[in-house]
């Protein structure tokens, strides 16, 4: 009763809430808008590619024309016009990469300090290195002289294609293939800017590293491309936040991450996402089509996947972990917030192929509003995949009587020795726990908030210590007015 | 004369259009304890309910008057920061939620509204620690979410221990006794004991008089079908336990 009628009060202010909505003025250099041939050419050309990388690019390209788009995922969204964007976009005065951070654009750096990011090393968070990407270029990466010492190396996809041509052959497109899906072979073709990780072996990385994507320009869709490879009995920890102004028009965002964990290697790959959500009557915000997928090629590897999703106002994600090498470890640890109109269609892909491999899934979702939010999951046990474990586990969280929380495991398996759990709890915030933190002189929005939180909880403790505090901080934020 | 902390007159509340309380009037000054008995359905719950601001309880006459303050006027959590307490019947669960958070972010909360500084998680850690101890409530206790799995008597000492840390003027029991054994409703009781003080008022609303042989009131109240039927002395308390709430309504 009442509580409908506040609801409805405080949602005119929700699209307000989203404090990263603001627009650089920059001088940008497009390419043309609309997306052929020549469009990946040029997308190449400017990044000083070899001839084999835009050969792969061309034939990636000619695969996308003939695929479809995937229309299975429990989101709805008029048709995309792919020819009516625009496909690269890079600040001008960057268009020769800056030496050293003194090189870079004052109002790009006046950018990330707004973003919460300082550049500046004296600045930043102690022990995170940051690779700063804006739109379709990367704009500086920090700590590259120690992570050097380390024999880490860390830079943009960009620099490593014309630096360390090697490995990138060896392993782009090895875990995500060029035709894979839809989006991920239309990234294939156009891919702007992203990171590259490469840890050598035995070294465990001595500071996290974390890449922070910003989409700028309008009607431009961003593309970006992360490989991470930890080599034999390597140790990485990874994360990425992302963020975009406030627009009327929906924008594409089709990333494709890659991991390769070699024998006994261990990456951890946390995710922060909050691109701009579209306002609280569902106009605007960015489509995010992302395919994220590990490989634990080596004996004894661990990939871990954690993610933290409240942005987009359509998220369509399944982090994955092929667990091929014998005695490896995939972990999947999802916290995805959906508020006013925002659909979410997300979860993630165990496939068992080694002995002894072991799987963890923990999804919390939260709707409120008149969001969809859909937990969607694969756990495969191959024939050879002896000994195969897996314990999932989904909660959902309503807020509300008009948003949807949908869960869609599957399960496969063609191995008798294998042990699978699923664990599913469907719930609401009662009244009953809203009086009683309001009656202990807790305001109704910080109410919302703790109990989130406290939903959460066992996701949120998988975040690297540094990003823990911002990270339920947001949850707070991305609910704020879903509750009268 | 000391403050008059609590006074209701002439209250009247309808509940999903369902007039439960029928004209209510009653007065607690500071330093006193008061006790509301009655039996099932007689709208013990509805006058707590009605007191902490909870939506849904409408009141439709009369008034209620807080420190000489129209509480009617404030929402529940300005109610708690200006210093009234009510202990729940059945205290709510809230998964994942660790206790002294929560504690925490409640006492920061009223002290922010009050405009207080708010205290850091070491200072809340001392002040509660030193309050549990007293009412045998261990770290492990407050490092558990909050109520969840707890037992009957763990939730209700959660609720007194709330009550110490927060130190309201007005605070109101709502069957604090029930599903207590003996030896739980002593330890609640010498909680509630200890927080007796001359700047203090409570309120504690019970069906059985057993609770109030540990917390003996100043006055007793009797409600029934939504009205205050009978008032008197600790003695009250014990007819009542005697003859039964047949024979008080007779009288009446």
């Amino acid at each position: 009763m009442a509580l409908r009628e506040t609801t409805e009060r405080v949602a005119d202010l929700a699209g307000e809430k989203y404090k990263y909505g603001f627009v650089t003025d920059i001088e940008m250099e497009r390419a043309e808008r609309g997306l052929n041939e020549n469009i990946v050419r040029f997308i190449s050309a400017k990044k000083g590619e070899p001839e084999w990388m835009l050969e792969w690019r061309l034939e990636a390209f000619q695969r996308w024309k003939e695929m479809t788009e995937p229309k299975w995922a429990r989101v709805h969204y008029p048709p995309i016009d792919y020819q009516n964007a625009y496909y690269y976009a890079a600040p001008k005065s960057q268009m020769e990469r800056p030496k050293s951070l003194e090189d870079v654009d004052p109002k790009l750096i006046e950018t990330y300090k707004k973003l919460g990011i300082p550049l500046s090393e004296q600045k930043l968070l102690a022990g995170v290195a940051v690779d700063a990407v804006f739109d379709s270029v990367s704009v500086a990466t920090t700590f590259k002289a120690k992570l050097t010492e380390a024999g880490v190396i860390f830079c943009p996809i960009s620099e490593a294609i014309r630096d360390y041509p090697e490995l990138v052959r060896k392993y782009l497109g090895t875990v995500v293939p060029v035709t894979d899906n839809f989006f991920a072979t239309l990234n294939s073709a156009v891919f702007s800017d992203g990171t590259f990780v490469y840890v050598p072996k035995g070294v465990r990385c001595p500071m996290e590293l974390s890449t922070y994507f910003r989409i700028n320009a309008s009607e431009t869709g961003q593309f970006e491309r992360t490989l991470i490879i930890a080599d034999e009995g390597s140790y990485v920890s990874y994360l990425e936040g992302c963020t975009a102004p406030k627009r009327d028009e929906n924008q594409l965002h089709a990333a494709v991450v890659e991991l390769v964990a070699l024998e006994k290697a261990e990456i951890k790959y946390s995710t922060v996402q909050n691109w701009y959500p579209g306002d609280a009557e569902g106009k605007g915000g960015i489509y995010n089509f992302v395919t994220k997928r590990g490989d634990c090629r080596g004996k004894g590897s661990k990939i871990s996947w954690t993610q933290v999703e409240t942005g987009s106002a359509i998220t369509w994600k399944y982090p994955s972990c092929i667990l091929r090498g014998d005695d490896t470890v995939g972990e999947f640890y999802s916290i995805a917030i959906t508020n006013n109109f925002q659909q979410a269609d997300t979860g993630t892909k165990m496939i068992h192929l080694g002995r002894n491999t072991r799987s963890r899934i923990v999804s919390k979702g939260i709707s409120a509003g008149h969001a969809q939010n859909t937990y969607r999951g694969l756990v495969s046990v191959h024939p050879r995949a002896e000994n195969a474990r897996n314990h999932t586990q989904c909660d959902s969280l309503l807020i509300g009587a008009h948003c949807g929380a949908h869960t869609v495991p599957y399960i496969e398996s063609r191995n008798p020795s294998a042990k699978l759990e699923h664990e599913a709890t469907t719930s609401k915030i009662s009244d009953d726990q809203l009086f009683y933190c309001l009656a202990r002189g807790i305001p109704q929005e910080e109410a919302i908030a703790l109990i989130v939180n406290g939903f959460c909880r066992d996701v949120l403790q998988q975040l690297p210590m540094e990003f823990a505090v911002e990270a339920q901080k947001l949850v707070g934020i991305s609910l704020e007015g879903s509750v009268g | 004369m000391s403050e008059m902390m609590l006074e209701i007159d002439d209250l009247h509340v309808t509940v999903d259009g369902k007039e439960i309380l029928k004209g209510i009037t009653l007065s607690i000054p500071a330093g006193e304890v008061h006790a509301v008995m009655g039996p099932n359905g007689s709208g013990k719950s509805t006058l707590s309910y009605t007191l902490a601001g909870r939506e849904g309880y409408e009141i439709t006459r009369g008034r209620i008057l807080y420190r000489g303050e129209d509480l009617t006027q404030l929402a529940p959590e300005e109610r708690a920061a200006k210093g009234m307490f009510l202990a729940l019947q059945y205290p709510v669960e809230i998964p994942g939620v660790v206790t002294m958070t929560f504690l925490k972010t409640a006492l920061n909360a009223q002290r922010r509204a009050r405009g207080e500084p708010e205290l850091d998680a070491l200072k809340v850690l001392k002040l509660v620690r030193v309050k549990a101890k007293a009412l045998n409530i261990g770290e492990d206790m407050l490092k558990r979410a909050l109520n969840a799995g707890f037992s009957g008597g763990e939730k209700k000492r959660l609720e007194i221990l709330q009550m110490a840390v927060f130190e309201p003027k007005m605070a109101i029991l709502d069957e604090t006794d029930s599903g207590l054994d003996i030896d739980a409703l002593k330890l609640v009781a010498e909680g509630v004991n200890a927080l007796r003080a001359p700047d203090r008022a409570m309120l504690v609303i019970t069906h059985y008089q057993r609770l109030l042989s540990h917390i003996v009131p100043d006055r007793v109240h009797v409600l029934t079908k939504g009205r205050i039927v009978k008032s008197g002395g600790a003695d009250l308390a014990l007819e009542l336990e005697a003859g039964g709430y047949e024979r008080i309504l007779e009288d009446a």
